[in-house]
């Protein structure tokens, strides 16, 4: 369904920041990339909608050699949620979740049942919010405005980075909840970058771990938990069971 | 007074529909031009900033040289095209800059999620990147029009007829009243102007389309009541259907100055009693003047003998009064086609002129006796005087070099020698303030100065037309140096205007014959 092989991506003449990566995600499957900051997530992530180029390396969606494909169709194809959320911030929220369905030509009819539908799922009520400018929502819901301006266009495949990123813990919990159950249903084919180690292995089906632009395991997080395999990748797994037994000690 | 306002609100449709026609035309042009161009530019850094340099160096072009620069690009033709080119080109700056600024300005990662929604490069542009800078964009727009609106009055001297008039024409006819008029209006239709693209911007920005609709309005109203005296053109209608040039459509150029315009004048009601239609192209400057007349552009108008003897021959020898004449309209007829119906009487040559006192107290009677003073003495005159060949024969001729020069409007002159600003002016002999001042006019023994014959030239097209030559035959011979000196007395010294001293003039001709 979706595959990068031995893709690489160095800017000028520097040290490689995504080194000879590969791995594959197949239909209906969520793959979560883990890493620390600046480890290459959001640059494997863009080079598969060719937001960036790869310097070297072959990116297939659905068998096809991407760098062969018209980017721009490739991408109204492809949903993407952004890191910063990125919304336009001349367009209201309607707008904005209507963008690439209006690029493809949808009626306005069914870009508006569309984008109200959306609305309900990334639970913001329809008639508040439509008409309003991004400046006035908060970063949570700006975040899962983006998230649904993502799914508009109905795509096969949906790229996110860190789309949870400005929301607080409860309404976290409940919006990654629903976009497991929606990303189920819809068989979406979906790679989400994240920090969080728990959102990893609860969300997964495999968990790409990256550090240095390269890819330190791949595996499912039962395997994952089972066997790290690597003191870095030990540390990493240890981290939020370490916390846990922190707030366990404050209990009294 | 009033009748002097009545004269001036008598122009104000003509006057200040060209100046928005004229605005408004060059800015609409410069719009169109820039934006696209800035954005096509704002994709390459190097492109920008060339493009950017190029604009910067055409703005440091003064406004008048750029509008002369024009003329002479499109081979002497004067009127609207020069002054809307230039106008045009002044205007591209700052909606440039701001286009390219504006471009460069908008967050990049919208512009990356543009991409990652799937827009094309022009779907990005178009809905993303110039919305986003529109309001900069905007404010280029408004920089603009105040520059355009406010350099078009320059367009005066170029034969584009705007509320430039009021101010050129006042200023040499020392009617206050007319330069201000002319200002407040110019000041006025910027702030119109201006407000009407800031109502069109907020439009757009609330999406407000009642607002959207007044700015739409208000500019169609301007525009639509601007063009009106233009459609329906103004032309001094004729009275007499049988009379000799019944027909005819004839143009009077004048150069700045006020003996031009009470001639002017005078020529005009003369061609309108003859059954003529007459249009006006006041404040043209000499060269300007002479290359509209060699186009056909203008009909008529007067110039001096002398004048074209150094700056149309290139001569710089003097020659006695009848030779010179017989070369001046040789040259004229077989170089440009253009005709000489004869000399008006009096001439308006350059001397110079000396506070009657001060004169005295330095012993001074001739031009000679300038030089080798004590103290070097400062001259003052016209700009356009000391870079004329005259000047530098007279300083050549008499030794001159150690003289002190300072250019200055020509109507300021008499004042500045009368009060001792400078010691020696180059003054016009026909000038009504030599008399009222006391100015002593220096001889000149060794003839420096060439003769300036005043003498009416008639375009190519019009030299073989001898209805209209025969009525312009009249006033050859009608005006002599004193009666000149009387009108622009009238107008320079006692505040009348110039269509009350040409009805003077044309009095005392008649009462002559
Ligand atoms: N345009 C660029 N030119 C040069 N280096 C870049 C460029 N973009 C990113 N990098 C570098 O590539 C590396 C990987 O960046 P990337 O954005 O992929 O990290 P990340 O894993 O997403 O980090 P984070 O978790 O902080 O978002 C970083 O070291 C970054 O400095
Ligand atoms: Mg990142």
């Amino acid at each position: 369904m979706l595959s990068l092989t031995n893709v690489s991506k160095s800017y000028d003449d520097r040290d490689p920041v995504v080194d000879q990566v590969s791995f594959a995600a197949n239909v209906g499957e969520l793959v979560v990339i883990l890493g620390e900051s600046g480890s290459g997530k959001t640059t494997t992530l863009k080079m598969i909608n060719r937001l960036i180029a790869p310097s070297s390396g072959v990116i297939r969606v659905n068998g096809q050699d991407t760098s062969t494909v018209d980017p721009v169709i490739l991408r109204r194809s492809i949903g993407y949620v952004f890191q910063g959320v990125g919304l336009f911030p001349h367009m209201n929220v309607a707008q904005n979740i209507g963008i690439t369905p209006s690029l493809l030509g949808w009626t306005s009819n069914r870009i508006a049942h569309t984008v109200d539908r959306l609305l309900e799922l990334v639970r913001l009520n329809p008639a508040d919010y439509r008409l309003r400018m991004p400046f006035e929502l908060s970063g949570g819901q700006q975040q899962r405005v983006g998230f649904a301006r993502a799914l508009a266009a109905e795509p096969s495949i949906l790229l996110l980075d860190e789309p949870f990123g400005a929301l607080d813990l409860i309404t976290r919990y409940e919006v990654r909840h629903d976009f497991q159950k929606l990303q189920e249903e819809l068989g979406l084919t979906a790679i989400m970058v994240s920090h969080d180690v728990t959102e990893a292995l609860l969300l997964a089906d495999r968990v790409i771990v990256m550090r240095n632009g390269r890819v330190l395991r791949d595996a499912t997080p039962d395997d994952l938990v089972a066997d790290p395999g690597d003191p870095y990748v030990a540390r990493l797994i240890e981290m939020p069971r370490a916390q846990a037994r922190f707030v366990e000690a404050l209990a009294p | 007074m009033s009748s002097n306002l009545t004269e001036l609100l008598a122009q104000l449709p003509a006057l200040l529909g060209g100046h928005l026609l004229l605005s408004a035309s060059a800015l609409l042009t410069g719009i169109l031009f820039s934006i696209p161009l800035g954005l096509a530019a704002s994709g390459s850094r190097r492109l920008s900033s060339t493009v950017l340099a190029a604009a910067g160096v055409i703005q440091t072009i003064p406004g008048l040289a750029l509008l002369a620069l024009m003329v002479a690009a499109l081979g002497g033709t004067i009127g609207f095209m020069p002054a809307y080119l230039a106008l045009a080109l002044y205007s591209v700056l700052p909606v440039l800059r701001n286009t390219v600024t504006g471009i460069a300005g908008v967050d990049p990662t919208v512009i990356e999620a543009a991409d990652g929604v799937g827009m094309t490069k022009w779907q990005r542009m178009m809905q993303v990147e110039l919305p986003l800078a529109a309001p900069v964009i905007i404010a280029g727009i408004r920089t603009s029009t105040v520059w355009v609106v406010g350099t078009a009055t320059l367009s005066t001297p170029v034969g584009a007829p705007s509320l430039g008039n009021y101010i050129f024409a006042g200023l040499q006819t020392r009617n206050t009243l007319s330069v201000v008029f002319g200002c407040v209006f110019a000041a006025l239709l910027a702030i119109a102007l201006d407000q009407l693209v800031r109502l069109a911007e907020n439009a757009v920005r609330h999406r407000n389309k009642s607002r959207g609709l007044l700015a739409i309005i208000g500019l169609a109203l301007l525009i639509g009541g601007g063009l009106m005296p233009l459609v329906f053109k103004h032309h001094s209608q004729s009275n007499f259907p049988g009379a000799p040039l019944a027909g005819m459509e004839i143009t009077i150029g004048a150069k700045t100055f006020t003996e031009q315009y009470i001639l002017a004048e005078a020529l005009a009601e003369d061609l309108v009693n003859n059954g003529a239609k007459v249009n006006r192209l006041d404040n043209l400057g000499s060269a300007v003047l002479f290359d509209a007349l060699a186009a056909d552009e203008v009909d008529l108008y007067v110039d001096y003998a002398g004048t074209l003897w150094t700056t149309i021959l290139k001569r710089s020898e003097p020659a006695v009064q009848a030779q010179m004449l017989a070369e001046v309209t040789d040259h004229l007829s077989s170089n440009f086609g253009i005709g000489i119906v004869g000399r008006l009487g009096f001439e308006n040559a350059y001397a110079f002129a000396m506070g009657r006192i001060s004169a005295n107290r330095l012993g001074i009677e001739s031009i000679g006796e300038l030089a080798n003073q004590p103290t070097a003495l400062t001259i003052g005159g016209d700009p356009e005087f000391f870079a004329r060949p005259e000047w530098s024969r007279v300083r050549d001729i008499y030794g001159l070099e150690a003289l002190g020069t300072r250019g200055m409007d020509s109507t300021f002159m008499y004042g500045a020698v009368r009060d001792g600003a400078v010691d020696v002016i180059t003054a016009y002999t026909t000038d009504g303030r030599i008399d009222a001042f006391d100015l002593v006019v220096l001889d000149d023994p060794k003839q420096a100065f060439p003769s300036y014959d005043a003498i009416l030239l008639v375009s190519p097209q019009l030299t073989g037309n001898t209805a209209f030559t025969s009525v312009l035959g009249k006033w050859i011979g009608t005006i002599d140096t004193a009666l000149m000196r009387e009108a622009n007395g009238q107008v320079d010294l006692d505040g009348a205007t110039p269509k009350q001293a040409a009805a003077f003039l044309r009095a005392r001709i008649d009462a002559a014959r």
